[in-house]
C-alpha cells in the first residue's frame, strides 16, 4: 500500500494497486484492522479508476498552423 | 612543305569566326541537339551553395558531365542527390561559353530503379543503426492510458478516419491531428516538424500536449512512402520524448521511421488498438476486483467470526479458573500458625545445644597451655642463635684455607714466558721482512740505473735544454735563446740569448742522436712502470 494521495494517481497506477490489493485481502494474511484499511484503499482506487473510465470523452481537434509551421491554434474536428 | 607556303591552301576562303561566334555556334548545335535528354548516371561530388542551387557531377566509369539543380527544381525533387546514388535525371545541355565547358541543367531526377533506392535506403538506415537510435532500450514505454493522442497524419482521408473510429470503439479519447502532407516533396519535413511541434508543446498550455503520438499513413507505393524513409523524419521521430507510434503503409512495408518509433503498428487502425485499451473490458476488470475485494473483506470477517466462536467455545469458566488455586490458599493457610510455633522451638533447642559448653574455665585453660608453650621455647632462642654463627664461621674457614697465592703465581709465569716466545718471533719476522723488501729496493735500484739516460749519457749521448725545457729538434733548438747540454760528468751552456749558426748547428746534429734521451728522463720520474714492463 503507497501513500500516495488515490486523487493523483494515473489509471494505470490506480489499477495496478487496485489488483494488489485485491491479492492481499484474498490471501487472508493480513489483519482484521489492517484488512479494512486495505479495503477502504481499494474503495477508493475503484472509485479513482471508474472516474477515469468514465472521462471517456471524445473530443478531436486539428492543430492549425502559421505560415512557418508552428502551430496557431486549434478547430474543431467534426464528422470523421 | 614548300608548296603549303607558296599556293594559298584551299581553307584560307573559310569563313574565320571570332571565339565569341564559334561558341555561340556550338551552343546553339548542342542546345538544339540535346534540349532534351535522359541521362542515367551515378551522382558524383554534390555542392549545395547558400543559394540554393544544386550543382552535381553525374558520371559513369569513363565519363563525367557537370549539372546544375535550380533552386525552385531542387525543392520540388522527390529525392535529394546524395554522392553514389544511382539516378535517371531529365534535362537540357546547355553550354557556358565563358569557360568552354557545357553541363546539363535538369528538370528532374529520379533513383535509377528500385534497387538504387533500396540501396540508399539500407545505407541510411546503418548509419543510424550504428548511432545506436534503433536501440532496444531507447524505446519508451507506451502509456497504458494517454489522456491527449497526438496523431500526425494527412487530415483528409481514411486513415484518420479509421483511428478515430478504432478509439471511438475502444475509448474515447482527446485527439490532436497535426495536419500534414503524406506524400511527395514536402512530407519528409512537414512530418518531422509535426513531430518536433507536438515535442516543443507545453503541458498546460493553449494547446495541451500530447501524451502519445501517432504518425500514420495509409499503403502506397514504396515512392509514395518514401518521406517517412528520410533521415530528418527518423531523427525527429528518436528525438521525441513524447512516446510514438508508427503506422506507415500496409503491413510488410517498413519504413524508416518504424525502426525509430517506440512500437511500430502495421496498420493505422492497430496504432489505435495499441494507443489505448478496452473501455467497457477495463470497467468489467474495474467491477470484478471490486466485487473480489468485498468478498475477500466479507470472507475474512466471516472466517475471523467463526474462529471467535469455535475459541470462545473452548474457553474454560472464569470461576473453574479459579478453584484450584483457592484450595491451595486455603490449605496454606490452615498450616501456617502451626508451621510457625514448630519453627521457633526448634530454634530455641539448637541455641541451648550450642551454648551448653561455652564458659569462662575453658577459656583459662586454653590460656595456661598457651604460656606453658612459651615457657618452654623462651630460653632456648638465645643459644640456638650461637649456635648457627658457629656453624657459618666453620664454613668460612674451611674455605679460606683452600685459596691459595703460589697457584696463581705460578700460571702468571707460565704465560709471561709464553709473551716472550711470540714476541721473539714476531720482532723476527719483521726483520725478515724487512730484509726482503730492502734486496727488493737495491735490485730495483740497480735496474734502475741501467735504464736511466744517466747511463746513456755514459755512452756519449747528450740532453739539450732550452730554456729549461727538453729540445729534441732543430726548430727547437733555433727558437730557444740559450742551450743547455748535459754531458756524463756535468752541463754546459751553449750561448745566451741570441742563437748563432755555430751553436745550433751541433744543437741539430744533437737531436738526430736524440731518440734515446729522449724517453731517458721518463723512468726518472716512472720507474715503477718500466719495473711492470720486465
Amino acid at each position: 500500500m503507497s501513500d500516495r494521495p488515490v486523487s493523483e494517481m494515473t489509471f494505470e497506477e490506480a489499477m495496478a494497486e487496485l489488483e494488489q490489493v485485491v491479492g492481499q485481502l484474498e490471501r487472508g494474511d493480513v489483519a482484521l484492522d489492517d484488512s479494512i484499511k486495505l479495503y477502504e484503499r481499494g474503495a477508493e482506487l475503484k472509485k479513482r479508476c471508474e472516474t477515469k473510465l468514465k472521462e471517456a470523452e471524445e473530443k478531436v481537434a486539428a492543430i492549425t498552423l502559421d505560415g512557418e509551421g508552428n502551430p496557431a491554434g486549434l478547430t474543431p474536428v467534426e464528422g470523421l | 612543305m614548300s608548296d603549303l607556303i607558296d599556293d594559298p591552301s584551299p581553307g584560307l576562303n573559310d569563313p574565320e569566326f571570332s571565339v565569341t561566334e564559334l561558341s555561340n555556334a556550338i551552343k546553339r548545335v548542342i542546345e538544339g541537339e540535346f534540349g532534351h535528354v535522359r541521362i542515367r548516371g551515378e551522382v558524383g561530388r554534390v555542392s549545395r551553395p547558400r543559394s540554393g542551387h544544386v550543382y552535381l557531377d553525374l558520371k559513369d566509369d569513363k565519363s563525367v558531365i557537370n549539372g546544375v539543380i535550380w533552386k525552385g527544381v531542387a525543392s520540388r525533387l522527390q529525392i535529394q542527390p546524395e554522392e553514389g546514388m544511382e539516378v535517371v535525371a531529365t534535362g537540357r545541355l546547355t553550354t557556358f561559353g565563358g569557360q568552354s565547358r557545357y553541363q546539363i541543367v535538369i528538370e528532374d531526377m529520379k533513383p535509377a530503379g528500385m534497387g538504387a533506392l533500396m540501396a540508399m535506403l539500407e545505407k541510411r538506415k546503418a548509419a543510424l543503426a550504428a548511432e545506436g537510435l534503433f536501440a532496444p532500450e531507447r524505446k519508451k514505454k507506451l502509456p497504458y492510458l494517454p489522456e491527449i493522442i497526438g496523431v500526425v497524419t494527412s487530415p483528409s482521408g481514411a486513415v484518420i478516419r479509421d483511428i478515430l473510429h478504432r478509439l471511438r470503439d475502444r475509448f474515447p479519447r482527446k485527439v490532436l491531428i497535426w495536419p500534414v502532407a503524406v506524400q511527395g516533396d514536402r512530407c519528409a519535413a512537414e512530418v518531422a516538424n509535426a513531430i518536433n511541434g507536438f515535442n516543443a508543446l507545453e503541458s498546460g498550455g493553449r494547446i495541451p500536449r500530447p501524451d502519445l503520438l501517432i504518425v500514420a499513413r495509409g499503403g502506397g507505393s514504396i515512392e509514395d512512402l518514401w518521406g517517412f524513409n528520410e533521415e530528418i523524419v527518423a531523427r525527429a521521430a528518436a528525438a521525441s520524448t513524447i512516446p510514438l507510434i508508427s503506422a506507415v503503409g500496409h503491413e510488410t512495408d517498413t519504413t524508416l521511421i518504424d525502426y525509430v518509433s517506440d512500437r511500430r503498428a502495421p496498420t493505422p487502425t492497430a496504432a489505435a488498438e495499441i494507443a489505448v485499451p478496452v473501455r467497457h473490458e477495463l470497467l468489467a476488470t474495474l467491477e470484478g476486483q471490486g466485487a473480489r475485494m468485498a468478498q475477500a473483506l466479507s470472507l475474512g470477517v466471516a472466517s475471523r467470526g467463526q474462529r471467535l466462536r469455535d475459541l470462545a467455545r473452548a474457553l474454560p469458566r472464569p470461576e473453574g479458573l479459579l478453584d484450584g488455586p483457592r484450595q491451595r490458599l486455603d490449605r496454606a493457610g490452615e498450616r501456617l500458625p502451626a508451621a510457625l510455633q514448630t519453627g521457633v522451638s526448634r530454634r530455641r533447642v539448637h541455641l541451648s545445644e550450642v551454648s551448653g559448653p561455652l564458659r569462662p574455665n575453658m577459656l583459662r585453660a586454653r590460656l595456661g597451655q598457651a604460656s606453658q608453650r612459651l615457657a618452654l621455647h623462651g630460653p632456648r632462642l638465645a643459644s640456638g642463635l650461637t649456635r648457627a654463627i658457629e656453624r657459618k664461621r666453620d664454613a668460612l674457614d674451611r674455605r679460606t684455607d683452600r685459596l691459595d697465592i703460589e697457584r696463581v703465581e705460578r700460571e702468571v709465569k707460565r704465560r709471561r714466558e709464553r709473551f716472550r716466545s711470540i714476541e721473539y718471533s714476531l720482532s723476527e719476522a719483521g726483520r725478515r721482512q724487512t730484509m726482503a723488501w730492502r734486496d727488493h729496493l737495491t735490485a730495483l735500484a740497480r735496474l734502475r740505473d741501467t735504464l736511466g739516460y744517466k747511463a746513456t749519457l755514459k755512452r756519449g749521448y747528450a740532453v739539450v735544454r732550452g730554456d729549461g725545457d727538453l729540445v729534441t729538434t732543430a726548430k727547437q733548438a733555433a727558437k730557444a735563446g740559450a742551450l743547455e747540454i748535459q754531458f756524463q760528468d756535468a752541463r754546459l751552456t751553449v750561448g745566451d740569448g741570441t742563437a748563432s749558426k755555430a751553436e745550433s748547428q751541433p744543437a741539430q746534429k744533437k737531436p738526430a742522436r736524440k731518440p734515446a734521451p729522449k724517453p731517458a728522463p721518463k723512468p726518472k720520474k716512472d720507474s715503477p712502470d718500466q719495473g711492470s714492463l720486465f
